[in-house]
């Protein structure tokens, strides 16, 4: 890791909102993590996770309140701050005209890392294409990619790591890997925020669960009932 | 300012290798250049092999800028291809080296077609090339640089507008009019048989400040216009 980075171990997302235009993404929006939590973020489409992981990511300012990295602000924090977060988009951030290997060096040396080629190697590794490590990744099947964005999200060994749909498109097997690796990565202290729709795997990487909807986010309480009885509980809620 | 350098020339090369894979920029961009000069060639190429006096400059830097602009509308295209802009804006690079990693590849893919359209237009229009060689790579050079630096802030600017492809060009053009005026006089100021290369020199004066107050206001703004 760079020197000079401020580490953090907790994330405050304290009453943000954001809007575009007239349009509200999200509304009042608080939610506290601290390091080795996995947070697993429901809600319908359209419902500001996406949003609310942008903002996270420091890629988007809220209109309203602020997101605290520890003590510093992303405003404070700057670009150095970029270099403790990974992001794992809906989209891939994958250059298909280059090799698995160019996309993970490219990244490496980007962010400055020793190593890199023990890094991406490393990477490779995690993601289960060594063997096609020089073919390009235009030619690779969407779980391919998947595996790979999300070794290339990780590659700076981020503490607070962003997933968007982490889920999509992958093979059970694909599936069950990225589950050890999540749990893996809030074993090892880093805060995990998850989007997604699949509550058998929300169910497995999570350790806390929150319902985002109509901008509105609010935690799920713990409980012995399956996560979906209580997302859909929450759900009811907010209609009610 | 050696990260920004360093960061700017990582995307540069990433930018060369995925062009060398694809070869997209350079084939379009190629094609249209030599083809323009060929209408050109065929439009004022008289049967006794004269060409009006001052054509052959014009024609190098109209060629050169429309050209320019398919380059540079591609430009930032790529990176709106599965969202790598965004990747690219999540690592803890400096803004202004994701512009200046742009324009260097930019730049570079200019030059490549520069090597093939200066000969070209030189051999059509018999424009005296080896009259002040040192002088005219520096027309080049400057004036390509003012096109791209300029162009390559609005492509960031326009990247994420609907209609960036038709409004590049009605936005750059006005800009960059300087430019090209400052171009084709200071070429056509080595290419006259009577060359006079202190109006050259002057006109390359013009091209260098407009270089440095364009580049300066493009690291300046780049950064809240590359914002989501």
């Amino acid at each position: 890791m760079s020197a000079g980075v401020r580490d953090f171990d907790r994330v405050a997302i304290d009453d943000v909102s954001r809007t575009f235009g007239r349009r509200r993404a999200l509304a009042h929006v608080t939610l506290n993590a601290a390091a080795g939590d996995v947070i697993a973020l429901l809600g319908p489409n359209g419902a500001g996770k996406s949003t609310l992981l942008s903002i996270l990511s420091s890629l988007m300012r809220p209109t309203s309140g602020a997101v605290r990295y520890g003590a510093i602000t992303a405003e404070d924090g700057g670009d150095p701050l970029r270099l403790r977060i990974g992001f794992l988009g809906h989209e891939l951030f994958l250059y298909t005209d280059l090799t698995a290997r160019e996309n993970l060096t490219f990244m490496a040396r980007l962010y400055n890392l020793p190593d890199v080629a023990g890094t991406v190697e490393r990477g490779l590794r995690r993601a289960d294409l060594a063997d096609r490590a020089d073919d390009r990744v235009g030619g690779f099947s969407r779980g391919m990619r998947q595996r790979l964005a999300l070794e290339r999200a990780l590659l700076h060994q981020p503490r607070l790591v962003l997933l968007d749909e982490p889920f999509t498109g992958l093979d059970d097997r694909s599936a069950d890997a990225l589950v050890d690796r999540i749990s893996e990565l809030g074993r090892g202290g880093a805060i995990v925020f998850a989007a997604t729709h699949d509550f058998d795997y929300a169910e497995r990487i999570a350790t806390r669960a929150a319902c985002v909807n109509r901008g509105r986010c609010r935690e799920l309480p713990a409980g012995a009932a399956p996560l979906v009885e209580r997302y859909r509980a929450a759900l009811a809620g907010d209609a009610a | 300012m050696i990260g920004v350098l360093r960061s700017a020339w990582l995307i540069a090369e990433k930018d060369l290798r995925v062009e060398s894979r694809s070869r997209e920029l350079i084939y379009t961009t190629l094609f249209f250049a030599v083809t323009a000069v060929l209408i050109f060639a065929f439009s004022f190429v008289q049967e006794d092999s004269s060409v009006p006096a001052g054509s052959a400059s014009g024609i190098l830097w109209v060629t050169l800028t429309f050209s320019g602009t398919i380059a540079l509308t591609r430009t930032f295209e790529r990176e709106r291809e599965h969202d790598t802009l965004r990747g690219l804006l999540l690592s803890p690079v400096e803004r202004p080296a994701v512009y200046l990693g742009k324009l260097m590849a930019v730049l570079l893919l200019l030059a490549g077609v520069e090597v093939v359209l200066v000969p070209l237009t030189g051999l059509f229009f018999q424009a005296p090339l080896g009259r002040a060689p040192w002088l005219l790579a520096a027309l080049l050079a400057t004036g390509t640089l003012g096109f791209a630096a300029v162009g390559t802030l609005f492509a960031a600017m326009l990247v994420r507008a609907r209609s960036r492809d038709v409004l590049l060009p009605v936005v750059l053009f006005p800009i960059i009019v300087p430019v090209i005026i400052a171009g084709v006089r200071g070429t056509n100021a080595i290419f006259t048989p009577e060359a006079d290369l202190a109006v050259a020199r002057m006109w390359l004066g013009m091209l260098v400040s407009f270089d440095a107050v364009f580049l300066s206001l493009a690291l300046w703004t780049c950064g809240p216009l590359l914002g989501e």
